[in-house]
């Protein structure tokens, strides 16, 4: 195998990680969306707090991202 | 057809040479330069009339001061209002960049890691030497979690020391990679709206819009989410009650 295919191969196995991502994406927001239905007072304080916790899951999926494209493209 | 990388490339605009140091104004320090102006001329001129019931201008300017402080009062406590100056322009600085990138045909200077890094290891080696001269040689108890059993603390320790360091790296990969990517991928659909002509163009064109407007709530929120884990970070070396 040479390496351009391997590095095709290598880059295609590291985002198999975003599968976590979406589902931990989905779960924060999940939650997010379930507070909200039974406190909607809550909503100002738990927004915030949601936000931060998406872009943080969020920078995971970025991580794998950028270890697929340093595989692909060095 | 160009490929999607190549809108991130860094053009000499006045090539400038200090001995052997290249320090050319490039295309990303004119479009810092214009955040710059931007953001100060926001500010300035939005608070121009001093009202005490500001128009609409006075009232957004208002309301992005008084964001970043609340935002800095809640992590931080009093303890950390002294360095509302550096997140404000911290916060404000990078809105700037990442909306201005969202211009067609202009640069984000925050889809560059050098960037972004630079920031990053600012905000880290400024907030650790907060620390130290704070709390001394005790800044380094913040590694050694409370109600820990010592047969742990041998694992922990350096799990924790590792998790510190990472701080920098995944602030400015976090911001970088999604600017990045957000362009990447406009340009990409911009590239399917041109091959697939008038026929087929009108998919990846709605595509790109709905993009462009997801950049738009990315670009808050990510200075949101840089501004936010500095004043946690901040408040970590401030109040050590890790």
């Amino acid at each position: 195998m040479d390496l351009a295919s391997a590095k095709m191969i290598g880059a295609g196995l590291a985002v198999i990680a975003l599968a976590g991502v979406g589902a931990g994406i989905g779960n924060i927001f999940s939650s997010l969306v379930g507070t909200i239905g039974r406190n909607p007072a809550a909503r100002g304080q738990v927004f915030g707090i949601g936000m931060l916790g998406f872009a943080l899951t969020e920078s995971v999926a970025l991580f794998a991202l950028l270890i697929s494209f340093l595989i692909l493209f060095t | 057809m160009a490929s999607p990388i190549e809108q991130f490339k860094i053009e000499r605009l006045i090539p400038i040479k200090l001995g052997s140091v290249d320090i050319s104004y490039t295309n990303s320090a004119l479009w810092m330069t214009i955040a710059v102006v931007v953001v100060t001329l926001f500010l300035v001129l939005g608070t121009r009339q001093r009202a005490l019931v500001p128009g609409r201008w006075q009232s957004m300017a208002e309301m992005s001061y008084e964001f970043v402080a609340n935002l800095l009062q809640e992590q931080a406590g009093n303890a950390g209002r002294v360095f509302f100056p550096f997140i404000f322009t911290l916060f404000m600085f990078i809105l700037a960049g990442n909306l201005l990138g969202l211009i067609p045909y202009a640069f984000t200077f925050t889809s560059h890691i050098v960037v972004t890094f630079g920031m990053a290891i600012v905000v880290f080696i400024g907030v650790t030497v907060i620390g130290f001269i704070k709390h001394g040689v005790h800044f380094l108890s913040f590694f050694v979690p409370k109600g820990v059993p010592a047969a742990m603390l041998i694992l922990i320790i350096p799990i924790e020391i590792l998790s510190y360091l990472t701080r920098p790296v995944s602030l400015a990969i976090r911001l970088f990679a999604n600017m990045m990517a957000g362009h990447t991928m406009l340009k990409v659909f911009s590239g399917f709206v041109v091959a697939l002509g008038v026929l087929g163009g009108w998919l990846p064109l709605a595509v790109n819009v709905a993009l462009t407007g997801f950049e738009v709530l990315v670009a808050f929120l990510q200075a949101y989410v840089f501004a936010i884990l500095t004043c946690i970070y901040l408040n970590d070396a401030l109040h050590m009650d890790h």
